[in-house]
């Protein structure tokens, strides 16, 4: 449904999307369902001439089945959408898989400053490469990720990996991303930051392995103390 | 003190200047009306602020007509103080204080609320508090622009925000408000509490009354932490204490979690007494018996308590523990059985109706049918696997203004629809009260629905210019934001037609009887508008529920609960 | 002129007590609030424990005794109103205020000396934690001293004596407060 419009590019989007869908299905079955008989009892009971209205307590038995027994259905629907969240969330926040590499992402006012680790594969190695607002990352590759923020809240978001995260100043927070399609797409700060927040965007480039290796051979090391 | 003193007291007739009668008053239903009239006053500032940064939206870096051009912090400002506003200067005086001053004596059958001093001092700290929200808009520096969650440090330290004093002076508007409302809200719980008329027990109370009443204890009970709060914000913020700093041991998201445990009830708070109106309200207008009562009132009760659970679904992804998610979705998702309860409650009551399609009747309809899809919609971020995506986009606007927007905007209509005669002794327009619930609903859905869409393919919140992002900046996204804008400006410029129906027909409109919709509840058995004192020939007995209406073997619809039986 | 609203009492509990104990709910969350911040940080801080050696646990120690002594007259005062005595009432709420005010005065002596100390408010956060949460403790004592003397001027003319009970309940709820902060700001090592 959403990737018509936004690719899913990570390896955990499209459970996101399927998610998503799952609760558009149980939820829009209960909004048409509640929405048709409303409508339908404000048309079949209009006033009408000579017509009373009826004598409905609602406090016996009879009458409260029909409150209460939608009302377990929606909760059996409830169990599934927890479900589903639950299996999505612990994939993406509680687990870390074995990483094939780790970038370090810095937010600060207004910018975005992300540290590649250079040919070794390593951070904080002399052949480290850090961008602003540009991020390289290799298609197929496990990658984790350490967001701190310098200043004050930022919120790495990856709209093509489906992926959120705040960044705290403080302290440093560690995720994972597997990219699975190749492109270059955005990158945004998802909380907001002071006056510059509307700028502060970055790019993600997805590159196969080997644009992803002439790129890092091309690319100069930076300093590292001004990175860290 | 013997009862009857008091009763000569209050015929007791003294000439009564403008001050004292519009300014200084204590009456009940006076502080009512300052606190209604504050509230749209302050809607209309809340309301161009919309027009403002939507216009920014629909076409950036124009010179917006009225304004001029928006830069990025004036953009933030703007869409902090209209949040701010909106929900404490606006949904809070108008639903809770103006219905709650108005309605609560005159429903449970007293002539005043029980502190009438502190009713009048709870507006005036009000007032001031409103007032200083305004000034901090023109201080140097400019307003506060940290959003209206004001999460720390952006908040706490004028070096990052470049707004010191418009943050203090913001911070200082909200806990004097806050104070208003606990003032007020000891004044409600202990007036319906002690004060109800003889006979009136615990299930004959109107919905809207308990409503109210749950709302303030709902509100006294999440704010305190958030006052704790806001007094270590504001020592950060003026004597340079860490309190949210982490450099110097203090936290940031320790801010999140107070805010958060005072404002997801917050939403509650609010929810609450507009329920209650479309309750009445539906069953006037349907003559029908609200569909179970008592369980209606444990649910919301039950509502109540859940929503202290839920608060750190809006923190999934704010750094918290990630296990902690876990246990704030099923909370989260354990709301929809009351909520959804209390909509399957709703519809069984219009069941074997007679229903009339009256302003009121239409405004809360229009109030169950719109909250229902903000309800649902939130099942999508209450879900923590799905919020890891929709967390801060506009599919997050959409919902919440699906939401807040019946419950402040269409609730209060139905409210101010239903008991304007009551108010004034005069009836409304119902032709032109159609023609503005019409071009009110119609284009809030235009608004809101585009939002919802650009929020599902990645649209995040709170940008004042989307040109930076190529990927949100396509020319049929920014079709959709002119639409959403030119949908806002006519829902605005209807607001004028309710405006001019309303003081038109608060002094020409046609004389309204004391109980012109055939009502049960004890409110229609005065003059309207009522005198000062309520009921000048003796306050009333109760002797049955409030919505036996259509009751078998009366050859009226309705049975008044003072009518003996 | 009171409203007959004010006269009634359909939950079986006096208007002025049922209100007053709304407040102490409503204080109490503010208060609860404050202290479970406090207790989160100390938590995540082994290291505040030597900060917290420098606070006066004798000076502490004799205002937790001011206090208690002071609710003491207090619950007598209202003995005294029961008995429809008001100007006894008024004279027990006097030494009661007398303990408010001795304790703000032993507060400005034991806080002058830390200050001086170099312990200021901006010094750590456990300081920080230290002068709020006393302070706004403070506050309220001193604003409970005000109200009792314009109940204890009242009394004297036995007029709203049922306002004596009101202000001890609230006067306990303060000295409550102090009976946690008391523990943890000063003794918590």
């Amino acid at each position: 449904m959403i990737e018509r419009y936004l690719v899913a590019a990570s390896s955990y989007a499209q459970d996101i999307d399927n998610l998503i869908l799952l609760i558009a299905v149980l939820v829009g079955f209960w909004l048409v369902l509640c929405e048709v008989v409303f409508f339908y009892f404000i048309w079949r009971f209009r006033a009408r001439d000579g017509h009373k209205a009826e004598y409905v307590s609602g406090e016996n038995k009879a009458h409260k089945r029909w409150i209460t027994i939608p009302h377990l259905l929606v909760l059996v629907c409830d169990v599934f959408i927890i479900y589903g969240a639950v299996r999505v969330w612990v994939n993406v926040k509680q687990t870390l898989p074995p990483p094939d590499a780790t970038v370090r992402v810095i937010g600060q006012q207004w910018a975005w400053t992300f540290v590649h680790p250079g040919a070794d594969g390593k951070l904080d190695t002399a052949d480290d490469i850090a961008k602003i607002d540009e991020l390289h990352v290799e298609v197929g590759k496990t990658y984790h990720y350490e967001l701190s923020a310098r200043d004050v809240l930022h919120s790495f978001s990856v709209p093509v990996f489906r992926l959120k995260q705040d960044a705290v100043p403080g302290r440093i927070i560690r995720g994972w991303f597997e990219p699975t399609k190749t492109g270059e797409y955005s990158v945004q700060c998802a909380e907001i930051c002071g006056m510059g927040h509307g700028l502060m965007g970055a790019r993600i480039m997805i590159e196969t392995p080997g644009e992803h290796a002439a790129w890092v051979a091309g690319q100069k090391p930076l300093s590292l103390a001004s990175a860290r | 003190m013997a009862t009857a003193d008091i009763t000569t007291d209050a015929h007791h007739h003294h000439e009564q200047t403008f001050w004292s009668k519009y300014v200084f008053s204590t009456d009940h239903k006076m502080i009512a009306m300052q606190y209604m009239f504050t509230g749209m006053f302050m809607a209309a500032i809340g309301g161009f602020m919309a027009y403002v940064f939507r216009m920014q939206l629909a076409f950036p870096g124009m010179e917006v007509p009225l304004f001029g051009l928006v830069g990025p912090n004036d953009y933030n400002a703007l869409i902090t103080n209209h949040g701010t506003i909106m929900i404490f200067w606006v949904a809070m005086p108008v639903l809770i204080a103006a219905f709650g001053n108005f309605l609560i004596p005159l429903m449970i059958g007293c002539d005043d609320m029980v502190f009438p001093k502190i009713n009048r001092l709870s507006y005036q700290i009000f007032l001031l508090s409103a007032v200083i929200l305004l000034i901090s808009l023109a201080v140097p520096g400019g307003g506060f622009a940290g959003a209206w969650t004001a999460y720390p440090p952006l908040s706490a330290q004028a070096q990052y925000s470049g707004t010191a004093l418009g943050s203090t002076l913001w911070l200082v508007a909200v806990a004097l408000e806050f104070v208003a409302f606990l003032l007020g809200g000891i004044n409600f719980v202990t007036t319906a509490m002690n004060s109800r008329a003889p006979g009136m027990k615990m299930y004959d109370i109107p919905m809207v009354i308990w409503m109210i009443v749950i709302a303030s204890v709902l509100f006294m009970a999440s704010v305190g932490p958030l006052i704790a709060g806001a007094i270590m914000l504001f020592m950060d913020q003026v004597v340079g204490t860490g309190f949210y700093d982490p450099a110097r041991g203090g936290d940031p998201v320790l801010w999140q979690h107070l805010f958060w445990f005072f404002g997801h009830p917050e939403v509650y708070v609010v929810l609450l007494p507009a329920l209650g109106i479309t309750a009445d309200i539906m069953c006037v207008f349907a003559r029908k018996k609200l569909f179970a009562y008592r369980t209606a009132l444990w649910t919301v009760f039950g509502t109540g308590i859940l929503s202290f659970t839920v608060w750190a679904h809006h923190q999934f992804v704010a750094g918290i523990d990630p296990r902690m998610a876990h246990i704030f979705t099923v909370t989260t998702l354990l709301i929809s059985i009351p909520i959804a309860e209390l909509c399957f409650i709703y519809i069984a009551t219009l069941y074997g109706g007679s229903i009339t399609l009256s302003t009121p009747m239409l405004w809360a309809l229009a109030f169950v049918a719109e909250f229902l899809i903000g309800g649902v919609t939130g099942i999508f971020l209450g879900a923590s696997g799905a919020d890891i995506y929709f967390h801060d986009t506009y599919f997050v606007l959409a919902h919440f203004h699906y939401t807040f927007f019946p419950i402040a905007i269409i609730g209060t209509f139905a409210g101010i629809t239903m008991w304007f005669p009551k108010m004034f002794g005069r009836y409304m327009s119902e032709f032109w009260g159609k023609v503005h619930f019409w071009g009110t609903v119609i284009p809030f859905n235009i608004i809101f629905i585009p939002l919802f869409f650009l929020g599902t393919i990645g649209q995040h919140r709170r940008i004042y210019d989307y040109t930076n992002f190529p990927e949100l900046s396509l020319p049929w996204m920014q079709d959709l934001r002119q639409l959403a804008t030119v949908a806002l400006i006519v829902m605005l410029l209807f607001q004028f037609i309710f405006l001019i129906n309303m003081f038109y027909s608060m002094f020409r409109g046609k004389k309204a009887p004391k109980n012109p919709w055939r009502a049960n509840t004890l409110e229609w058995t005065t003059e309207s508008p009522p005198p000062h004192g309520n009921w000048p020939e003796g306050l009333p007995e109760v002797y049955r529920g409030p919505y036996e209406y259509s009751t078998p073997g009366r050859d009226e619809d309705y049975w008044p609960q003072n009518v003996p039986s | 002129m009171r409203p007959i609203a004010n006269t009634r009492s359909a939950a079986g509990i006096p208007t002025g007590r049922l209100a007053v104990w709304w407040v102490v709910a409503s204080e109490i969350v503010i208060f609860g609030g404050l202290l479970a911040s406090y207790v989160m940080h100390r938590l995540a801080h082994p290291a505040w424990a030597e900060q917290a050696m420098h606070t006066n646990v004798w000076a502490g120690g004799f205002n937790t005794l001011v206090l208690l002594t002071s609710s003491l007259s207090a619950v007598l005062a209202h003995k005294a109103a029961e008995e429809g005595d008001g100007p006894k009432a008024a004279r027990l709420l006097g030494y009661t205020m007398l303990g408010g005010a001795m304790f703000v005065v032993v507060k400005a002596f034991e806080w002058t000396a830390e200050i001086q100390a170099g312990y200021t408010i901006t010094s750590s956060t456990f300081w920080s934690f230290y002068y709020s949460a006393a302070g706004l403790h403070g506050l309220h004592v001193i604003g409970g001293v005000v109200i009792m003397g314009f109940v204890a001027a009242a009394a004297r003319r036995n007029e709203e004596l049922h306002r004596v009970e009101l202000i001890g309940i609230y006067w306990h709820f303060v000295d409550i407060v102090w009976i946690f902060l008391f523990p943890l700001l000063y003794i918590a090592k």
